[in-house]
């Protein structure tokens, strides 16, 4: 097995074992795959792609192909331990009330995302003049499934607002785990657990 | 290696108490298994058929002689893997091809026909449920259903919660729509206008509603379809005429159009392999279907005693059971915390591609069970 993405992998150590735990976004299930092998998870995933979802059903894994903006609202509240939102708020139609549904379905989330304050992205804009591709968002405007770019400040000013606590984070340069200090400008892509 | 072909009917040793209060006595319930039992009786699959099938899933239909309805799904090696399980598909009472139903002989030595109770899906389930205990099939590995055959597996699920680890349905619904009902109704109602159904009393005599059945098979045929799978498949094309020269509008009713000509075939080719009384009951089992209304009128709450996970299946041109009436299903299997899959697969034929060459279908398949 190929190792888990860095962000993927901060998750999985940090999950305490036995857990239920809803992987949004879950793609091809690796994570969940994780999950359930070392940590005996009971891992449910939600993911919009039909062949993504077909790879984890062929896994044995229980993945519903649905749309996170509009299909969350089907889960009980606080049905997980752990909601975990890997990659995917800057896609979501409301990263707000995504954050809100999350911490609804579950007791904590975990939630990482590109920073979009990342030295390079600010070069890329500052000096090209053009929406950046780098490597942490390699996808030209037009194509990005991303809507709403967030960068780390934003990510904390938003959980400020909404009474939101931060319980852990980490912050990545590459495959690289860098300290919280300036990690606005020098994280390439961050993972936070967080709690109401 | 063939697959391991039995043919066997068994009568279950109690009465059938009915939904409608009515009790059948001796039933017969006629089925294939395919693959070998393990010792432990644990690698049993349960395969439910959709309205028209029947027990002939991997082996030839004993009247038309044509392949078994789920061939490409089931046998060694393949998706539903009978070198690993044993595929049991049993015929569902109400039914034509040996399980007890309007055709079969009641207590006095005559046919039912329409004196035969009025049967719903949980029925039917009772029924196979009876099959298993006789067989001492404890715990199914799972129980796998297309259309009506997934009305039933989800039916189980959640009146026999224990009996099956795996619960798969394909192209399915957990009740019926009123577009469903109205279809049904034009189906049996253009069989009851044959003047050959006699009241249902046609058994032994020379003349059998054939023309109504056809019709409804027809009507249904369509409901089965996509209508860019007909448009691909035949378009407004013209249908050369028996002696070979070239198509052409007859100015008349004769089946100028080749979908016409396909619509009589199926409708003709149906009326020799069903019964049309076994249409009326079955699809008035089917229009009965609501299993929250079962339950107290929540759907989660027909799955709350079920350990069982679940896999749900849609199509994207199936208008019959759209995936809306999926998701129905998996919210409420998400409410109950049952673990449950779902994905909506792309396919051209309609509701008709559970059946039909979907390769994706197939890995979601094999995924699930094994």
């Amino acid at each position: 097995m190929t190792a888990l993405r860095p962000d993927l992998a901060v998750i999985a150590c940090h999950v305490a074992p036995g857990s239920r735990v809803l992987d949004v976004g879950c793609g091809e299930g690796e994570l969940m795959d994780v999950l359930r092998s070392d940590s005996g998870c009971d891992a449910r995933g939600m993911e919009i792609d039909p062949v993504l979802v077909e790879r984890c059903v062929a896994k044995g894994l229980s993945v519903v192909q649905g749309d996170a903006d509009r299909d969350l609202a089907e889960y009980p509240d606080k049905a997980f331990d752990y909601a975990i939102l890997s990659q995917t708020l800057q896609t979501a139609a409301r990263p707000d009330r995504m954050l809100d549904e999350l911490l609804r379905v579950g007791r904590r989330a975990f939630v990482s995302f590109p920073n979009f304050a990342h030295w390079r992205t600010r070069a890329a804009l500052m000096f090209g003049g053009r929406m950046p591709v780098t490597r942490s968002i390699p996808v030209s405007w037009y194509e990005t499934q991303n809507i709403h770019h967030v960068t780390v400040k934003d990510f904390r000013d938003l959980v400020r607002a909404k009474g939101v606590t931060v319980e852990q984070e980490w912050f990545f340069a590459g495959d690289r785990q860098i300290g919280s200090a300036s990690a606005n400008l020098r994280a390439e892509y961050a993972v936070f657990e967080v709690s109401r | 290696m063939a697959p391991t072909i039995a043919s066997h009917a068994i009568t279950l040793p109690d009465p059938l108490p009915l939904d409608s209060g009515q009790v059948l006595e001796g039933v017969q319930i006629a089925y294939e298994t395919y693959g070998e039992l393990a010792a432990d009786k644990g690698n049993a699959i349960l395969l439910c058929h959709a309205l028209t099938g029947d027990q002939y899933v991997a082996s030839p239909h004993p009247i038309t002689g044509k392949p078994g309805w789920w061939e490409r799904m089931v046998g060694p090696g393949k998706p539903i893997d009978t070198s690993r399980y044993q595929v049991i598909c049993a015929n569902v009472i109400g039914s034509c091809m040996g399980s007890t139903g309007p055709a079969s002989d009641a207590a006095d030595g005559k046919p039912y026909a329409m004196r035969f109770p009025v049967i719903t899906i949980r029925d039917m389930v009772r029924g196979l449920v009876g099959l298993l205990d006789v067989l001492g099939i404890e715990r199914l590995h799972a129980v796998v259903g297309g259309s009506m055959g997934g009305m039933q597996a989800l039916s189980l699920a959640a009146n026999w919660p224990q009996r099956a680890e795996r619960v798969l349905a394909i192209a399915s619904t957990s009740r019926h729509s009123a577009q469903n009902i109205a279809f049904h109704e034009l189906g049996r109602q253009a069989i009851m206008a044959d003047p050959n159904w006699q009241g249902g009393d046609y058994y032994g005599s020379d003349a059998a509603p054939d023309a109504g059945l056809a019709v409804a098979r027809m009507a249904a045929h369509i409901t089965y379809l996509s209508e860019d799978g007909l448009t691909d498949k035949f378009g407004r094309n013209l249908q050369d005429r028996p002696d070979g020269s070239k198509g052409a509008k007859s100015f008349g009713f004769d089946a100028d159009f080749q979908v016409e000509s396909y619509l009589r075939y199926q409708g003709s080719g149906f009326t020799q392999r069903f019964d049309a009384n076994s249409y009326l009951y079955i699809t008035r089992a089917m229009d009965y279907f609501d299993l929250a209304e079962e339950h107290g009128g929540r759907l989660a709450d027909a799955f709350t005693g079920s350990s069982a996970r679940f896999c749900l299946v849609s199509f994207d041109s199936d208008w019959l059971y759209p995936t809306a009436e999926s998701r129905h299903v998996v919210h409420a299997l998400n409410a109950a915390g049952a673990a449950v899959s779902f994905v909506e697969l792309s396919a051209p034929f309609g509701h008709d591609s559970f059946l039909l060459e979907v390769p994706a279908l197939d890995r979601v398949i094999k995924g699930f069970i094994e």
